[in-house]
């Protein structure tokens, strides 16, 4: 793998990939020393057009491990200059010799031009591109699915995938990186998937997707068993506000699509809930919901370190040009 | 001379020798920890345990066993495809203050056992770290020797040592080819 | 000068003969060309009526580093053309008879094309007051086609306020349909691949209701609307009926809307974003039948130059539009000519004659090829496959989405009122 723009174009052979070396990057983790020399004299930038502290810092925490350098470039603003500061940037770090750049983008589709314009030689991380791809954050999100549900026969999760598991994708799917890349990934390791939302929150054009589609929690609950059900943050003020209506309130929002105590009885003994963080408490997921025993949140957070972990390896620590 | 060099026989007296010099060289086995370095090192720290749990009756040769993944300690990462990652898993006990024997096929350059020693820096601080190998086929690119060989075999650079062991391979062999001068 | 073995729109063979600026013999009747007339073998190629584009942005005054009357005056040319209409939306927005004047006598000026200022509908474009038309009309520029283009009308009010007050001076209205709400953000056509790529989607209702309302309040208020750049099935449809109702509108279609679709957004590469988008194989499929059988009475450009950190950019951040005035003969072949559904007299038709009526410029453009009249010719070499390289464009602008694409045509002289504007090199030391 030269970058990582999206889960769309990942093999099956490639997620298990990341994600069996995410275990043993895991299994580092817990130790005393948990820095690795893996990746010593490689640099790693952090170009972050788009406010986000949780993903930069995974990524920059994911780095210091692996022993690359790291420099935090924070190029927010920029969208008012309309964006030539993507091209000036990358040429910026070109000049600066980075190995990779994981980037945040509020436009869809600027990894893929990081990538591909020409102007840049190290490998590409998407770290979030506008409403199209979010990659490490639905191969967290698998990994932890995996470490959850895939390892009924005790015999570890190494070379497994998701098959025959059931997941409910919850919200504004229509604005949704993480909806996306999670959808392609799922599909790609067997489990199906569920997308749950009003259809104002669904994109028009997915009558193609692998997935089936519920217009209320309740329905998707009754459909199946759901062995994990993850809420997407829903953006209050973009949602209601400005004429967007695309529901007539949160209170409604919640009455249909919210996870509470009582819809979270409803799934089977192992189901898991998940988010990506941050979460509206009170608006999509009650706060007992969220701190619930079922609730991996937190854990989906410290499973974002190893799953970088193992991204940035696969992509910096072999030959150039060799898979 | 290319071909088996060493037969299933061969192989399993070896390491016989090889768990009685560890034995005779330590002491006994009371503080012993074997580490195999995958893929065949670690099916190789497993035979040597069970040998020495045969003459030692309170040695556990399950727990005293453990895996040692030296991928990431390589430095030799930029001139190799990537390599996946294989599983680094420590006795309970773990290492610190044990004498750890380091266990692998075929002892060459050196560089893998630099790689490992590293690894094990960062895992603990064993009173001593020994090194057994099944093969040694000399070219030393470091300062490395062996404390347990199971057979040195002079070859070529251009030649290669293939081991294969039952547990990965379905056969115990150890094998000359190519190479010719 | 004598134009030898030319065909005339790929049906008959013969000569041209032209002096002064006009045409003064045909196939036909006798060559009384004086021996010293210069002579220009015109074997294999096709003579059309000088090209007449409805919709360029030549952007001068205001965004020089992006186009000028003369850089863009320079494409036209050596596209075939030897008329455009410049839009509006220039800075100073084309509102008064003052810029209108200075548009039109600068492209007097560079001499290439006959460049026809389109006025404003509203001032500054904001759809809020008419500007005033009846001065642009009377202005020296003459102006009789009117169009906020880059942006819509929308406000209905304005809309039948403005197609009636143009029917004093025989004006049209040039609508660029686009329901502003419905496209607020919108990056892309809104279909299977906008959903993929999480590019924010832009409905081809947008179109197609603004289209619908305008037809209808033509029809109400008996006036002539012209539509741009259709781009989807369901508009041509709301035209075709139209039509059929009688009611006085006329539509175009552009080169791209005839050869893209949505599926080249997929590089996220903003040379392909353009207003309306690019929309699905059925809906080109449904631009090119309209063209065919006459629903779409004309090809523009809608020639739309961007310097180039407006298109090096994140999708998101780029500007609209795309270069149309070199490739269209080569594109209107490709896609009409070659694959039947157009003779070249059609092309004539629908790049020269209608375009120049609908324009109201059809007393000096887009004339039957005649004796007496002037001699604005564009001779076309279909035979002559070319590559497009977006670094030998005369455009001052780069933003050109075929590059690196084979077209299989292209014009290779144009002559304003028997005036070569461009030659192909092959033609070199001919006019010498």
């Amino acid at each position: 793998m030269k970058h990582l723009l999206g889960t769309q174009d990942l093999s099956r052979d490639e997620a298990v990939l990341i994600l069996d070396t995410a275990s043993q990057m895991a299994a580092t983790q817990e130790r005393e020393i948990r820095k690795l020399p893996t990746l010593r004299g490689k640099t790693v930038v952090n170009l972050f057009f788009e406010d986000s502290t949780r993903t930069r810092i995974s990524f920059e925490a994911a780095a210091k491990r692996l022993s690359a350098d790291v420099i935090n470039f924070s190029a927010k603003g920029s969208s008012v200059s309309k964006g030539e500061s993507l091209k000036d940037t990358a040429l910026t770090l070109q000049a600066m010799g980075a190995d990779a750049v994981v980037i945040r983008h509020w436009a869809s589709g600027a990894a893929y031009q990081l990538a591909h314009g020409g102007w840049l030689h190290g490998s590409v991380l998407n770290a979030g591109d506008g409403t199209h791809e979010h990659p490490t954050q639905a191969l967290l999100d698998a990994f932890t699915m995996r470490k959850h549900l895939a390892d009924s026969d005790g015999g570890g999760t190494d070379g497994k995938g998701l098959d025959g598991l059931r997941v409910a994708i919850v919200g504004d799917v229509l604005h949704s990186r993480v909806a996306r890349s999670n959808m392609h990934l799922l599909t790609t390791l067997g489990a199906s998937v569920a997308l749950v939302a009003p259809p104002t929150l669904l994109p028009v054009g997915m009558d193609d997707w692998p997935v089936e589609v519920f217009h209320g929690l309740d329905a998707a609950l009754d459909a199946q068993p759901v062995d994990a059900v993850m809420m997407l943050r829903v953006q209050r003020e973009r949602m209601t506000g400005g004429g967007a209506s695309f529901f007539p309130s949160p209170a409604e929002y919640t009455r249909m699509f919210g996870l509470d105590i009582q819809r979270m009885a409803r799934l089977p003994d192992h189901g898991i809930v998940m988010h990506p963080g941050p979460m509206n408490r009170g608006l999509e997921i009650s706060a007992e919901a969220a701190d619930s025993a079922r609730s991996v949140i937190v854990e989906q957070v410290a499973n974002g370190v190893a799953v970088r972990m193992a991204a940035l390896y696969l992509l910096l620590a072999g030959r150039e040009g060799a898979s | 001379m290319t071909g088996t060099i060493l037969g299933a026989r061969d192989i399993d007296r070896a390491l016989t020798r090889i768990a009685h010099e560890i034995l005779e060289r330590n002491g006994g086995a009371a503080t012993i920890v074997l580490l195999g370095i995958p893929t065949r090192g670690l099916p190789l720290a497993e035979r040597l345990a069970a040998k020495i749990a045969t003459v030692e009756q309170d040695f556990d040769a399950h727990a005293r066993c453990g895996a040692l993944d030296i991928t990431m300690y390589r430095d030799d990462l930029y001139r190799q495809p990537t390599r996946p990652i294989g599983p680094t898993t420590l006795p309970p006990q773990g290492i610190d203050d044990a004498v750890v024997i380091l266990v692998d096929d075929v002892f060459h350059t050196g560089r893998t056992i630099r790689a490992a020693l590293d690894a094990i820096k960062d895992l603990g601080r064993p009173q001593s770290v020994q090194l057994a190998v099944l093969v040694d086929r000399g070219h030393r690119e470091l300062p490395i020797r062996a404390d347990f060989v199971g057979k040195n075999i002079p070859t070529s650079r251009a030649e290669r040592v293939e081991v294969h062991l039952s547990q990965v391979d379905g056969e115990d062999a150890v094998i000359l080819a190519g190479g010719e001068r | 000068m004598v134009f030898e073995n030319v065909s005339f729109a790929g049906q008959t063979e013969g000569y041209l003969l032209v002096e002064d600026g006009i045409i003064t013999g045909m196939q036909g009747t006798a060559i009384s060309a004086p021996a010293s007339a210069r002579r220009l073998d015109a074997s294999g190629l096709i003579a059309l009526p000088g090209l007449v584009d409805l919709h360029t942005h030549l952007r001068e005054p205001g965004r020089e580093d992006a186009e000028t009357i003369e850089t863009g005056s320079r494409a036209a040319a050596r596209g075939g053309w030897t008329a455009v209409h410049a839009m509006a939306n220039t800075d100073p927005v084309a509102d008064t008879a003052g810029v209108v004047e200075q548009v039109w006598s600068r492209g007097r000026e560079v001499g290439l094309v006959d460049v026809f200022p389109v006025g404003a509908v509203t001032v500054g474009l904001k759809g809020e007051r008419l500007s005033e038309m009846g001065a642009m009309a009377d202005s020296r520029a003459r102006v009789r086609a009117f169009s906020d283009d880059g942006k819509c009308v929308y406000d209905p009010v304005i809309m039948r306020r403005a197609l009636e007050y143009v029917k004093s001076f025989d004006g049209v209205i040039i609508q660029h349909a686009q329901d502003l709400r419905l496209t607020e953000g919108s990056q892309m056509h809104e279909g299977e691949v906008s959903a993929e790529l999480g590019l924010a989607g832009w409905p081809a209702v947008a179109e197609e209701s603004i289209v619908a309302r305008d037809v209808l309040l033509a029809g109400h208020v008996g006036s002539r609307v012209h539509l741009q750049h259709l781009s989807t099935a369901g508009s041509v449809d709301i035209v075709r009926w139209a039509k059929s109702r009688g009611i006085q509108v006329t539509a175009e279609a552009t080169p791209h809307h005839l050869l893209l679709t949505h599926e080249e957004a997929r590089t996220y590469d903003p040379l392909f974003k353009v207003n309306p988008p690019l929309r699905t194989a059925e809906d080109v499929e449904a631009v090119r039948a309209g063209l065919a059988d006459g629903t779409i009475d004309i090809v523009a450009t809608d020639h739309a130059p961007h310097a180039s950190q407006d298109k090096d950019c994140e999708w998101a951040a780029a500007s609209f539009g795309m270069l149309g005035l070199e490739t269209a003969v080569g594109i209107v072949q490709q896609t009409m000519v070659d694959t039947g559904r157009m003779t070249w007299g059609q092309v004539a038709l629908r790049m020269s004659h209608l375009p120049a009526r609908i324009g109201r410029v059809e007393h000096v453009h887009g004339r039957r090829m005649a004796q007496g009249q002037p001699a604005n010719v564009t001779l076309v070499d279909p035979a002559s496959p070319w590559t497009v390289d977006a670094a030998t464009l005369a455009s001052r602008s780069r933003n050109t989405p075929y590059a690196g694409r084979v077209l299989p045509g292209r014009a290779v002289a144009t002559f304003l009122r028997g005036k070569p504007t461009y030659l192909d090199p092959r033609f070199e030391g001919v006019f010498a």
